[in-house]
């Protein structure tokens, strides 16, 4: 028994504290980060359930509760609809379910485009980094280009262009989110080709291909993920911008963009209406924030 | 540094070249014209309208002649606002625009600056806490949700301030009168404020530790002296490579707040052109909004090669 402790012992000593281990407890110890993203969790499992918790469907009308005030409102309202605890909206219907139909819409906007953001940023970042030379310095003068178009103007013109397409909203918000991840990578991967166990790889012949997908691109992991809580935010922002302006997702379905605008156009009469939308996506950005903020800093290497 | 300058202004014009191009072929490629409306226009009436601004000329032709033209400073004529030309618009709108985006930075540089050197030297204290707290929601909360919140508490409701009911102009130009600029202004500021709060907080935090400011502390200066003397000059570096990035948030920020408050500004312009298919319009302000990132990124690396010393400009 004893000697067993003492080679329990011994192993428990041998065992390093790898990046990620420390990582995940200076994560765990910022309470900012851990509350956000339990709410964030809370609120992907409102989104995705939002079916089940309400007795009304996204595109319920109702002509008899129009704009009307949940029933627990403190200030007055002209109208008053039990049951709603959002409230209705101008065509009366359910204000729950189309906020929670709304977070449907932006995270899965967010979550895509940030997704097509990595895949072309990384890669590209990987491959201008790791090949370096000419290549690199063509690849990174187009991201600088690109870098310096007003990139939102783009954005509205191709969605006026292909008449407001669903997924073309991601691929467009994605295809323009990529250029900082591509920046962040190449620099890591510049640094990374340097190392040894690149070194050994090349010299075991492993193709150029291989060394970028299996030895570097695994490597560069840390910031990308520090930098895709980050880019969430802003897609869902950039979302609700264009469905803000006219541009982005079309009634019935409806977003936190869309949702906030028709709120802001009601919000003498129905400040509800704009309330809700509001908080929820105010509340997901401001946790996405924290996420990345707290990442950021358990990852750091400077602060250990 | 001449040499650089030069450098980077002609590498500009490649960039502004693949900006003019990519953003006429896209406008090109969308579905339908600037003519298409609910009414059809007979054939012949149409063809000569057509005829007219060159749309029956091949698409490469057109768009050597609308390179020719931009080369005289000649954006054509705007297809939907008739009578007026594209240079016309924007020299109308360019002023409203750029009173609105430089009063913004200006509030957020000032603010920004004072709010973050606060949360540095108080740094892990209620007011650092508070001061990054209000800066995160500045963050995260966009211009359109703060833009109609103000509207509703400043402009509807009206507040009393000091026995005045103060209730500021929700709409309209009005010759740029001060108090319908202060909304939008505010509106179009806050995020801004937030973000240059956070930045100057990090990077004072990380000036205040080094040598020559304990060097300072060990003379005896009082804090505003080593603030105000020795701290700020090196801790606004990374404010000046914000100013590009910023400028482009501001920008796209007052479409959004043109559009809100009725401002007769670029933005609204540039709104209304995508919309309307107005395409020598949203090229003219797309060309307009380019050429000015493009200046203010060179002016912000001129500037930092002034400020910092260790910086080669090469």
């Amino acid at each position: 028994m004893i000697a067993t402790g003492q080679t329990l012992k011994a192993v428990e000593e041998v065992k390093g504290r790898s990046l990620w281990v420390d990582a995940r407890r200076r994560l765990l110890k910022n309470r900012a980060a851990v509350a956000s993203i339990v709410i964030l969790a809370l609120v992907a499992l409102l989104a995705v359930l939002a079916p089940l918790l309400s007795s009304y469907a996204y595109d319920d009308v109702n002509y008899d509760i129009i704009s009307c005030a949940p029933n627990w409102w403190p200030a007055e309202a002209a109208c008053r609809a039990p049951g709603h605890i959002f409230g209705t909206d101008a065509v009366g219907r359910d204000l729950f379910v189309r906020v929670l139909f709304g977070a449907r819409v932006s995270l899965a906007v967010g979550l895509v485009a940030t997704l097509v953001s990595l895949l072309i940023g990384v890669l590209y970042g990987a491959v201008a980094g790791y090949i370096g030379g000419r290549t690199d310095a063509l690849m990174m003068r187009i991201v600088d280009i690109l870098y310096s178009l007003p990139f939102i103007f783009f954005v509205i013109i191709l969605m006026v262009m292909f008449d407001r397409n669903f997924i073309l909203l991601f691929v467009a918000i994605g295809a323009v989110e990529w250029l900082t991840m591509a920046r962040i990578v190449r620099g890591q991967t510049l640094s990374l080709k340097q190392k040894e166990f690149i070194e050994a790889a090349r010299a075991g012949g492993v193709s150029p291909l291989g060394i970028i997908t299996r030895h570097v691109i695994p490597n560069v992991v840390g910031p990308v993920m520090v930098y895709v809580t980050l880019t969430v935010p802003g897609v869902i922002l950039t979302e609700s911008f264009l469905s803000f302006l006219g541009l982005g997702i079309q009634e019935p379905l409806t977003s936190w963009g869309v949702l906030i605008s028709d709120g802001a156009d009601q919000m003498e009469t129905a400040p509800w209406m704009l309330l809700f939308p509001a908080l929820f996506m105010a509340v997901t950005l401001f946790c996405f924030n924290y996420v990345g903020d707290g990442l950021r800093d358990a990852l750091d290497p400077k602060d250990r | 540094m001449m040499r650089y300058a030069a450098r980077r202004l002609l590498g500009a014009i490649p960039t502004l070249f693949v900006i003019i191009t990519l953003a006429f072929f896209m406008m090109r490629a969308a579905p339908g014209g600037p003519f298409d409306s609910e009414r059809r226009l007979p054939p012949e009436v149409e063809r000569n309208v057509k005829a007219a601004y060159n749309l029956d000329k091949p698409l490469a032709q057109q768009y050597w002649i609308y390179l020719g033209k931009l080369a005289h400073g000649d954006l054509g004529p705007s297809y939907k606002n008739k009578d007026f030309t594209v240079v016309q618009l924007i020299a109308t709108g360019l002023p409203v625009s750029a009173r609105l985006g430089v009063a913004a930075m200006t509030l957020a540089l000032l603010l920004g600056t004072l709010l973050g050197v606060m949360a540095a030297l108080k740094q892990n204290r209620w007011e650092d806490y508070s001061v990054m707290g209000a800066a995160m929601l500045g963050i995260t909360i966009p211009t359109f949700v703060t833009a109609p919140l103000l509207t509703l508490v400043f402009g509807i409701y009206g507040v009393s301030l000091f026995g005045h009911e103060l209730s500021l102009p929700v709409g309209g130009w009005n010759g740029g009168a001060l108090a319908n600029m202060i909304l939008p202004v505010t509106v179009l500021a806050l995020p801004q404020i937030a973000i240059v709060a956070r930045l100057m907080r990090g990077s004072m935090i990380e000036v205040l530790r080094a040598n020559y400011i304990r060097t300072a502390r060990a003379k005896g200066l009082g804090t505003l002296r080593i603030v105000l003397g020795h701290a700020l000059r090196a801790a606004a570096l990374p404010l000046v490579s914000y100013l590009g990035p910023a400028l482009a948030a501001v920008l796209t920020g007052s479409l959004i707040v043109e559009q809100i408050f009725g401002l007769p500004g670029i933005g609204r312009y540039f709104v209304q052109g995508a919309l309307n298919r107005d395409y020598t319009l949203v090229l003219g302000v797309v060309i307009c909004y380019a050429a000015l990132i493009i200046a203010l990124n060179f002016l912000a690396d001129i500037v930092y090669g002034i400020l910092d010393p260790r910086v080669r400009l090469t």
